[in-house]
């Protein structure tokens, strides 16, 4: 199987906002409340995305959640996308909605590996579920969180199947036997193919 | 004479101690492969846990691999009962990204398709919820009338329950001739049989006494734990996607949100019974302003959005569905496929509700969020 064919891009495409495009208000009240949280602003297709330090992130959100001109009160989604390349290899992203204003932003922050990420279960209950399927999936962890354990995947499963290393076919039978040992051999040899 | 004396035991003759049930994942009532352990004292439910994933196929992942049409495919297998709604989902997100515009014929029978979709949903929902709570005929009459939609959806797309029945840009072909008719038909059909299904509900005693005040659960709360859908206009909360950020041809069409009061299991009946002449007004305006033309519209030989991420939401039958896409701009698969299912965010719900009921009620609050479990796992 020739599956060797794509190679990852090194960074998440952010584009920037175009010159012309409306900036919400409540994103410029943000960087007036939270200066310097905000890493980059982008924009596409119509969507804003704040790239936000990871460290500040529970302050962008509870701000995000109560101030008048926001109200984010409604957690759509928390998902994560896996750039290996990238020292920081993870982007979790959380899409907020507001019922009130019905308007929409996706709020981004940049994980390594071992990097905790502040559990935002406390600002939106929603995200319990969530957040523990992103940990069961790309293995990011979560301070803070009530109850971290895996959601969809068996408990004793090895491995966190979303990342970009982790082989489609998955482990078969050798999980069976050897789960970690498979995942080495995977990493190390770069098999292509284990029958 | 000595007197019997009637010393209190040193130990109680029960244990007393809270007990743990295991529910699922093979319960007719969990409606697929749900499992909930339920600590319970007494009858009284204290603590419940949902374990879910028994139907994980890795549909996320396995989409990286599948370049974006036959994606659609895959996103039949999820919402199952409701696979034109996430098909829908799907190619109004990648034609966002790619930025194409599609025919308004188009844009209309995707609205009547998913409106014929939400009775159909509705109709699976109405009935086996009926039948946990004990009551048996109305299963039978929500399946006979859902056989006409299926009936209606395998003349326009040959399929009975995975569609497959968009395509990025439009649709695969033009209904035949005369569906339209049928459709009308049908939209008179279901208007004299929701009717019928409420005179055995509406005011059933048992009914009443199953569903009132079970599972309540506030507006407030209900926003915060992440309900959308149904359940959250029961609670008296105004958001309805097809309202609040129009997609497909809604913005065309006069239709009402039902909401509820009180956030119990009664509430969530009435506003999905409400749903159904909904959806049969849209259909009927829809039906009466269909315009000619093309089903699709100038799609490029091969679909490659360019790069950046996205996240669009419809209104499912069961809340909200948000399908998540990065693309690399290079590659003709998605490099992050994500969907946001409804039921798997609703279920997320069932621990705060069945609290402080009885181990019947469990059953009830389970079949008023309206769960599938295909969609849950994905």
């Amino acid at each position: 199987m020739a599956e060797e064919k794509t190679q990852t891009p090194p960074t998440p495409p952010d584009p920037p906002p175009p010159p012309d495009a409306v900036v919400p208000p409540f994103l410029a009240a943000l960087q007036e409340a939270l200066p310097g949280a905000v890493e980059q602003v982008s924009y596409f297709v119509g969507d804003w995305t704040l790239i936000v330090d990871r460290e500040r992130l529970l302050d962008v959100a509870r701000w995000l959640r109560d101030e008048a001109s926001a109200r984010f009160d409604f957690c759509s989604d928390v998902t994560a996308t896996d750039w290996p390349s990238r020292s920081q290899r993870f982007d979790v992203i959380y899409c907020l909605y507001s019922i009130l204003h019905r308007h929409r932003v996706r709020v981004k922050v940049r994980a390594g590996e071992e990097d905790p990420v502040a559990s935002v279960t406390g600002i939106w209950p929603a995200a319990n579920w969530l957040e523990r399927e992103v940990f069961d999936m790309f293995g990011v962890r979560f301070s803070g969180h009530p109850d971290l354990r895996r959601v969809l995947m068996p408990e004793e499963w090895q491995g966190h199947p979303q990342r970009k290393d982790y082989p489609l076919e998955g482990p078969g039978e050798l999980m069976i036997e050897d789960p970690g040992e498979w995942l080495k051999l995977k990493a190390d040899a770069k098999v292509a193919d284990i029958e | 004479m000595p007197q019997p004396t009637h010393q209190p035991l040193a130990q109680p003759m029960f244990d007393t101690d809270e007990l743990v049930l295991n529910m699922g994942p093979q319960h007719p009532s969990t409606h697929g492969v749900l499992r909930v352990v339920l600590r319970l004292d007494g009858e009284r439910v204290v603590d419940a846990d949902v374990v879910i994933g028994y139907l994980h196929r890795g549909i996320e992942k396995l989409s990286e691999a599948r370049d974006y049409t036959q994606i659609i495919l895959l996103t039949d297998r999820m919402d199952y009962v409701a696979a034109a709604t996430n098909n829908l989902g799907y190619v109004e997100t990648v034609e966002k990204m790619m930025g194409l515009e599609v025919p308004r014929r188009a844009q209309y029978l995707r609205t009547i398709l998913s409106e014929l979709q939400r009775i159909a949903s509705h109709l699976v929902w109405l009935g086996t919820h009926a039948m946990d709570i004990g009551a048996t005929t109305v299963f039978l009459y929500a399946f006979r009338e859902r056989e006409l939609i299926l009936d209606l959806f395998e003349e326009f797309c040959g399929a009975r329950l995975t569609y497959n029945s968009m395509r990025i840009g439009g649709l695969p072909q033009d209904i035949p001739p005369g569906w339209d008719k049928k459709v009308r038909e049908f939209c008179d059909i279901i208007e004299t049989k929701v009717p019928e299904y409420e005179t055995l509900l509406t005011h059933n005693r048992i009914w009443l006494e199953r569903t009132r005040n079970i599972g309540v659960i506030s507006g407030a709360d209900a926003t915060a734990i992440g309900l959308s859908g149904p359940p959250l206009r029961a609670s008296g909360v105004v958001r309805d996607i097809r309202k609040a950020e129009p997609y497909a041809a809604y913005r065309e069409f006069e239709f009402d949100i039902p909401i509820g009061s009180r956030g119990d299991t009664y509430d969530r009946y009435l506003v999905r019974i409400e749903e159904f002449y909904q959806s049969v007004r849209i259909i009927r305006q829809a039906l009466d302003g269909l315009p000619e033309g093309p089903v699709i519209g100038k799609v490029p030989r091969l679909i490659k959005p360019p790069a950046g991420e996205t996240y669009h939401a419809i209104e499912a039958p069961k809340g909200e569905l948000g399908y998540f896409i990065a693309s690399d701009g290079k590659s003709l698969s998605p490099y992050r496929f994500r969907v946001r299912p409804p039921s798997f965010c609703n279920l997320q719900a069932l621990r705060a509700l069945v609290r402080g009921h009885l181990v019947a009620d469990v059953v009830a609050i389970i079949g008023t969020l309206d769960i599938v479990l295909g969609e849950v796992d994905r």
